[in-house]
């Protein structure tokens, strides 16, 4: 097949976001560049869809790749996928129309401009994860500041700026060492082409240092404990579509990014630094769930169980097994999911009142009983109740560390009681107990577009919940392969003595 | 003859000169006509360059002055800046009273200057470019005489500038006392034991040229002289004498002092670190935009001097690439501040930017696009740049001058994104004027362009600089 298919899923966005931006802006316009937007970002999906339909799963090799000359001599333009970044790429493309539906309410001024802002990022996004070239994947993952930068700055909240810059900041100085890495990869390799890197693989000398450079930029992105502190900062202060992209989507660039280079170029020091991950992994699960309990304002909250929920993403990864990788994927998709979701319906309850502040709400029950169901089921999603997808990936990441180290499991598995807690306690005192306030028994439920953006996420949830085969059936050979190809598996089996 | 018929871009030049000067002081009121034809002139004098061969490589007048795919490559660029310096500031000039027939024409004598210094490969002719270049600058920077900050930048630049050029007279002397020639090839093939005294003479050129590029610690005069000179003058400071100095730097580093690379590199890293780390951090605290870019032009030559540094030719190659992507961003950014026009008055203080985004979203998306370049983000033409110079470095093994200069990157992108916020996310002023020239929105649009679509297809300068020759 010679349509060039990903390249086509790449710049459709921004060819929307031009569209938009050449025709003439009136206010009366503002609504057409939305359903411009809207349908661009779905035919983006239909067509990532088809992607994954004609998709073979049984075979290990990237597909539908596309190469080109583009630095002379250097770097080749290149992207394929195989059965991992198909997942995200699917991911992307679902989450970002129920973007674009909500942008109504939560946008008030410069619509135009945040339409434009959101498919650029889509650009950028589906970028990350189809690149097979290390250049271009940092030129994706680094561009992808500039969008989100100005979605923080121009819309967000009171502190906007503070979190704006330190979002930027953050990332940026992660990832310069990676760029060192990525050239430093070149001189030693002669090539930044991710599947001749396979091949080739790297001198274990100097896959340390390497490992760490790449560390450092996925560390801040995913974000790992202790640099996780821009985290709540960015995703309290952005609007609702900046926080739910920045959840759903931005955050697993790091997490696929661990799995495509960390594990996938560096194996060697990857079982180096099994500890340290381990480590700052269990941190991140205990301490920042006993900071989310602490939690006065609804989005810090769900920001900091997503730090997490990521640290059990980061744990799976390195357990280095078949199904803790699996569990994190899983894991990975099954939180860009419910984080959305979650991100969203803070959303519903701040454009009516105008707070995120947790004691400001309660009693919702009874007057907004269709925003309580969506919520519940987006509340046990995200504590990993069994039926949800949210218990699927936590499952797997779990059995996956059983396998290998059984006090870090012990431990990790403390992270699931205390998710259990927080986010019950959230959903008791925002939904059940007295309708005290005056201001909030005004509060009208769900609108229509509201209901069909949650139940969008709602059907996913549940369904790879009770049926996750096919998440798993994309991935299973692509995690094979990549065990396979670094020998992990074989160190891994006279680790554990077999 | 043969000699002549190489050289006539600068002949067209000098000629163009007397000839302007001859005819502005007997037609009254000319200023605007002298200006329009300076503008010509260059058009003539780029076409001519392009004709030259480029794949010849000559030495003119007893091997003293060269034309090589390196001289014509940088003299190209030279006059593009030029002219698109001259398109952008026509109306600025009228507006600030400095519409005299003398302005064009010292820009010419500069540029004339620079040409020299290009193609100079004898220490005598390499000084005597260089001086009528600085003396024209000096005249320019103070040319709005009745303005106080313009008398104390053109002032100070000339002193300053004058201490640096004695520096570098003696470095010249030094080398030529220890070499027993002025010629550049000479140079190399006589000094092939190392002296003291030679190293001093090293020593005090690169200091010479460090302070012609404003490389700390030799930047002191910059901040002053961008801010008080007119901004027309500014932008002409920002751009071409950089190419001409590189051009020199490029030239005594890699003939005649090529050989004592272990004399210079250590020079040239500490220049490179020093400029990108102080410029970055020196720029935080800016209010005024033109002293803001006069750091961050600092911090820039620090990264071109990172690929000097490398002594490869791919180091080289890098800073060429390098210093054109810069030349394309200042360009950018000084055309934008030449829109910044209200009642005709200019303003220049990046508080005057505040919520700029509101009523010019056009003019704030091109300073978007601009600064973030600046910054090295991608997929923008200013991370090319920068990605450029990182591969040579590291091909070095000089990993400490590239972590050094990506860190300093972080700093800088501080303050490049404080304009951003200012323009973007804070509450509007009043409007600026949204009529502008045909010249300064060509010289914005082209340039704008540039930066945003380079990626789409970056190896057309690679390719054309991967021919460039130095040995």
């Amino acid at each position: 097949m010679n349509f060039p298919i990903l390249s086509s899923l790449i710049l459709l966005p921004s060819i929307g976001a031009l569209f938009i931006f050449f025709v003439r802006s009136s206010n009366s316009q503002y609504q057409s560049s939305k359903y411009v937007a809207l349908f661009i970002t779905l035919a983006n999906f239909f067509l990532s869809l088809y992607l994954w339909i004609v998709f073979d799963k049984s075979i290990v090799d990237f597909q539908f790749v596309e190469e080109r000359e583009w630095i002379s001599g250097f770097v080749n333009y290149k992207v394929g996928v195989d059965g991992i970044s198909i997942l995200f790429i699917l991911l992307t493309t679902f989450i970002t129309p129920i973007c674009v539906i909500t942008v109504n309410a939560t946008i008030k001024n410069r619509l135009k401009d945040f339409l434009i802002a959101i498919l650029i990022l889509e650009t950028f996004m589906i970028g990350v994860f189809c690149s097979l070239d290390l250049v271009v994947f940092y030129l994706f993952f680094e561009a992808g500041l500039i969008p989100m930068f100005l979605i923080i700055g121009i819309w967000g909240g009171e502190r906007r700026v503070y979190s704006a810059f330190k979002f930027f900041l953050y990332t940026l100085l992660g990832s310069v060492l990676m760029l060192v890495a990525i050239i430093s990869i070149y001189w030693i390799t002669g090539t930044t082409d991710v599947i001749k890197l396979y091949e080739l693989g790297i001198d274990a000398k100097y896959q340390n240092l390497l490992w760490l450079a790449f560390f450092s930029s996925f560390a801040v992105k995913t974000p790992m404990w202790p640099v996780h502190t821009w985290l709540p900062d960015a995703h309290v202060e952005a609007p609702t579509a900046g926080s739910v992209l920045l959840a759903a989507i931005l955050l697993k660039m790091a997490g696929y990014g661990f799995i495509r280079f960390s594990l996938g170029l560096f194996p060697d020091a990857s079982l180096y630094f099994v500890p340290l991950v381990y480590t700052l992994s269990l941190i991140a699960i205990i301490y920042t769930s006993l900071v989310a309990l602490m939690q006065e304002d609804m989005k810090k909250l769900i920001a900091y169980s997503s730090v997490a929920h990521m640290g059990f993403v980061t744990l799976g990864i390195f357990t280095m097994t078949q199904q803790g990788i699996e569990g994190s994927i899983f894991q990975m998709i099954s939180h860009g999911l419910v984080s959305a979701a979650l991100f969203l319906c803070v959303g519903v309850v701040y454009d009516r009142l105008h707070t995120r502040l947790i004691n400001r709400y309660g009693g919702l029950v009874s007057i907004m009983p269709k925003y309580a169901i969506v919520f519940m089921v987006f509340t046990l999603g995200a504590l990993g109740l069994p039926g949800t997808s949210g218990f699927v990936g936590e499952f797997l990441v779990l059995m996956g560390a059983f396998k290998k180290n059984i006090l870090v499991a012990t431990i990790a598995s403390l992270g699931v009681i205390l998710g259990a807690a927080y986010m019950l306690w959230l959903y008791k005192r925002i939904i059940f107990g007295n309708l005290i306030n005056e201001d909030v028994k005004k509060m009208v439920d769900l609108k229509r577009f509201e209901i069909v953006t949650l139940w969008l996420l709602v059907l996913p949830i549940i369904f790879f919940g009770f049926y996750p085969e096919p998440l798993i059936n994309s991935i299973e050979v692509s995690v094979a392969n990549m065990l396979d190809m670094n020998n992990l598996d074989k160190i891994n089996k006279l680790a554990l003595g077999e | 003859m043969e000699n002549l018929q190489l050289i006539i871009p600068e002949l067209f030049i000098s000629i163009m000169i007397m000839f302007l000067l001859l005819f502005g002081v007997f037609k009254k009121n000319s200023s605007q006509l002298v200006y329009n034809l300076t503008t010509v002139s260059l058009v003539a004098a780029l076409v001519l360059i392009i004709n030259l061969d480029t794949q010849i490589k000559s030495s003119l007048f007893n091997n003293s002055y060269n034309i090589d795919s390196l001289a014509i490559f940088m003299k190209i660029l030279l006059i593009l800046s030029g002219i698109f310096v001259m398109l952008s500031s026509s109306k600025y000039i009228q507006i600030s009273k400095i519409n005299k027939i003398e302005y064009p024409i010292l820009i010419l004598c500069s540029i004339l200057g620079m040409m020299v210094m290009i193609s100079s490969n004898d220490l005598i002719v390499f000084y005597m470019g260089l001086e009528l270049q600085s003396l024209a600058l000096y005249v320019l920077a103070s040319f709005n005489r009745d303005n106080l900050l313009s008398t104390e930048a053109g002032l100070k630049y000339f002193v300053l500038s004058a201490l640096s050029s004695g520096l570098l007279l003696y470095g010249c002397s030094l080398t030529y006392g220890f070499s027993e020639t002025t010629n550049f090839n000479q140079i190399l093939v006589n000094t092939k034991e190392i002296e003291y005294g030679l190293t001093f003479g090293i020593v005090f050129i690169l200091v010479g040229l460090a302070f012609k590029i404003s490389a700390v610690p030799f930047h002191m005069w910059a901040p002053d002289v961008y801010q008080g000179s007119p901004t027309s003058v500014t932008v002409f400071f920002a751009l071409l004498p950089k190419i001409a100095a590189l051009t020199v730097f490029i030239r005594f580093l890699y003939i005649p002092f090529y050989e004592l690379d272990d004399q210079w590199q250590m020079i040239i890293i500490f220049l490179s670190i020093a400029s990108m780390v102080f410029g970055a951090v020196a720029a935080i605290g800016q209010k005024n935009l033109k002293r803001l870019i006069a750091y961050s032009s600092i911090s820039h030559m620090g990264y071109a001097l990172a690929g000097l540094s490398t002594g490869t030719t791919q180091g080289v190659q890098s800073s060429i690439t390098y210093i054109t992507i810069y030349l394309v961003m200042n360009l950018a950014f000084f055309s934008c501040l030449f829109m910044l026009k209200r009642n005709d008055e200019y303003y220049e203080n990046i508080d005057d930017l505040s919520g700029l985004s509101k009523n010019h979203p056009l003019l704030s998306l091109s300073l978007l696009v601009v600064l973030f370049s600046l910054a090295g983000i991608p997929p923008l033409a200013g991370f090319f740049a920068k990605f450029y110079i990182f591969v040579a470095v590291i091909n070095e093994k000089m990993y400490f001058l590239a972590i050094v200069g990506l860190l300093a990157t972080v700093i800088a992108a501080f303050y490049y994104l404080r304009i951003i916020k200012i323009i973007y996310f804070d509450p509007e002023k009043e409007k600026f004027e949204s009529k502008h020239n045909i010249g300064l929105k060509f010289t914005l649009v082209t340039s704008t362009f540039f930066i945003l679509a380079y990626f789409i297809y970056p190896s057309g300068i690679i390719d054309i600089i991967s021919q460039i020759n130095i040995n």
